[in-house]
């Protein structure tokens, strides 16, 4: 059977891939592209593992079909630093120590830069419900938003 | 090997009409926040999956001329948050949609897919209900328009004709004095499923309650539009023997199921609870000092 032929933009790049119908773009980014730091941690959208930005809005790449993205654009944890420059919410969670395993911090990078992108000033109860569908097994959140509204202050100071 | 096939056609015709020729083995898909975890867990097997987010008409928020707007079905919460004027117009409606998930569902889901997904417990849906909000279907015999409260027959399960498609939402022009408001309750104030959700929509004229009208979800087969709760307040002047009759009539509504987040009793104590609650913000939204 033929499989679909999708044209698209990844992190500012035009790429082309080859998909089946009911493929989820996390699958394709990360079985077909090679794109493994979207992370598959449910499947179901609960998580936030997989977060991704599709012409700008965070989504959960698990809950968008491959199809679907035919002529937009997507941006994912891959084009956050550039080259070996990290952005500052990288950096920051490396000196706040605010991960341990890592497996939700791409998800969680990807959805804190929506939010600062939006929001240069949030408040902590803002981070805490932006990042609700963001799920961590290991810090205990605490050092994650942190981590956040140091950042949006430091970038504020810098801006 | 599964056979899927994708479809976004541009206009309505073309969608009505792909949904209509697949004889019940195509899904619409909108945000797909329920759909995609249906798919994952096999539960819905499509033939033909038919993407509506390409057609303007779903995706687009009008405010008409009288000041009553039209809501795409396939417009997301966090598109809604972003328009201009919805939000103070039916501010309870919008909590109500930007209640459903997380920031990642929100950039996604629809009020057509809550409403179309049928869960009793879908968030939108009572809020949509209290705004007295009609629902514009399109389907192989043409458009037709349906109470909001119409269109679930129970858990899953809709009154929509084969190949029908939920086109859009009307709310009418809001009246000086109006306001309306959204409440759930939840384990968890996030991330989480209605135990009782309740929509409350007022019009006050010099303190006395011109018109309400009151959505309950969560608490039966389908969303409720509750006439006695409603009645309970009209000509009131919100007062406590007022709310506590409403309260009641939230109660003898509630036909519960029994489960880990909520006994019978407890769902049915909470609807009263919330309406009370719900009364008060949107009187206060309606401008009552
Ligand atoms: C992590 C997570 C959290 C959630 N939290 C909540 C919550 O708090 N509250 C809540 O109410 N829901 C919640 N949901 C469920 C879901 O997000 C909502 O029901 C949402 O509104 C569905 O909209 P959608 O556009 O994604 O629908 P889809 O998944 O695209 O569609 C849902 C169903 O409706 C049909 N359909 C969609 N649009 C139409 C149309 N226009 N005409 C005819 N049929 C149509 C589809 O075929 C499908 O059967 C959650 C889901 C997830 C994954
Ligand atoms: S993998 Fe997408 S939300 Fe968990
Ligand atoms: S660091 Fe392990 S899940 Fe967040």
């Amino acid at each position: 059977m033929s499989k679909l032929h999708v044209t698209t933009s990844i992190n500012g790049e035009p790429v082309e891939f080859l998909c089946e119908a009911d493929q989820s773009v996390l699958d394709v980014l990360r079985n077909t592209l090679g794109l493994t730091g979207s992370k598959e941690g449910c499947g179901t959208g609960d998580c936030g593992a997989c977060s991704i930005t599709l012409d700008g809005r965070l989504v959960c790449s698990c809950l968008v079909l491959a199809p679907e993205i035919e002529g937009r654009q997507i941006t994912t944890i891959e084009g956050m630093a550039q080259g070996d420059h990290l952005h500052p919410l990288q950096q920051k969670f490396l000196e706040m120590a605010a991960l341990q395993c890592g497996i939700c911090t791409p998800g969680v990078l990807v959805a804190a830069k929506a939010l600062l992108e939006r929001n240069p000033d949030p408040s902590e109860t803002d981070v805490r419900y932006w990042l609700a569908g963001n799920l961590c097994r290991c810090t205990g959140y605490d050092k994650i938003v942190r981590a956040v509204l140091e950042t949006a202050a430091d970038m504020r100071g810098a801006a | 090997m599964t056979d899927i096939r994708y479809l976004a056609p541009r206009t309505l015709d073309e969608a009505v009409g792909a949904f209509a020729a697949s004889q019940g083995a195509a899904r619409i898909l909108a945000g797909g926040t329920d759909l995609l975890v249906q798919m994952r867990n096999g539960a819905v097997r499509p033939g033909t999956i038919i993407d509506i987010k390409k057609i303007t008409e779903l995706t687009s928020i009008e405010e008409a001329a009288d000041g009553g707007f039209r809501i795409g079905a396939a417009v997301s919460g966090a598109a809604l948050a972003e328009h201009p004027r919805f939000g103070r117009v039916w501010p309870g409606v919008l909590e109500a949609v930007n209640l459903i998930g997380s920031t990642q569902v929100q950039g996604r889901a629809s009020p057509g897919g809550n409403l179309c997904n049928a869960s009793p417990a879908g968030d939108s849906v009572p809020a949509l209900v209290a705004a007295g909000a009609v629902v514009t279907v399109q389907g192989p015999k043409g458009r037709r328009q349906v109470a909001v409260e119409a269109v679930p027959a129970g858990p899953g399960r809709t009154n929509l004709g084969p190949g029908e498609i939920v086109v859009s939402f009307t709310l009418p022009p809001r009246p000086e004095g109006s306001g309306d408001a959204y409440l759930r309750m939840t384990p968890r104030t996030e991330m989480d499923i209605a135990v009782v959700g309740v929509g409350v929509s007022l019009t006050l004229r010099d303190g006395v309650v011109a018109a309400a009208r009151v959505g309950l979800g969560a608490v039966a087969p389908t969303v409720l539009l509750v006439a006695d709760a409603a009645r309970a307040l009209i000509g009131s002047r919100l007062d406590e023997a007022a709310v506590h009759a409403a309260a009641a009539a939230c109660r003898a509504a509630c036909n519960p199921i029994d489960d880990k987040r909520g006994t019978i009793a407890y769902r049915t104590r909470v609807a009263g609870v919330l309406l009370q609650r719900a009364v008060a913000i949107a009187a206060e939204r309606a401008g009552r000092v």
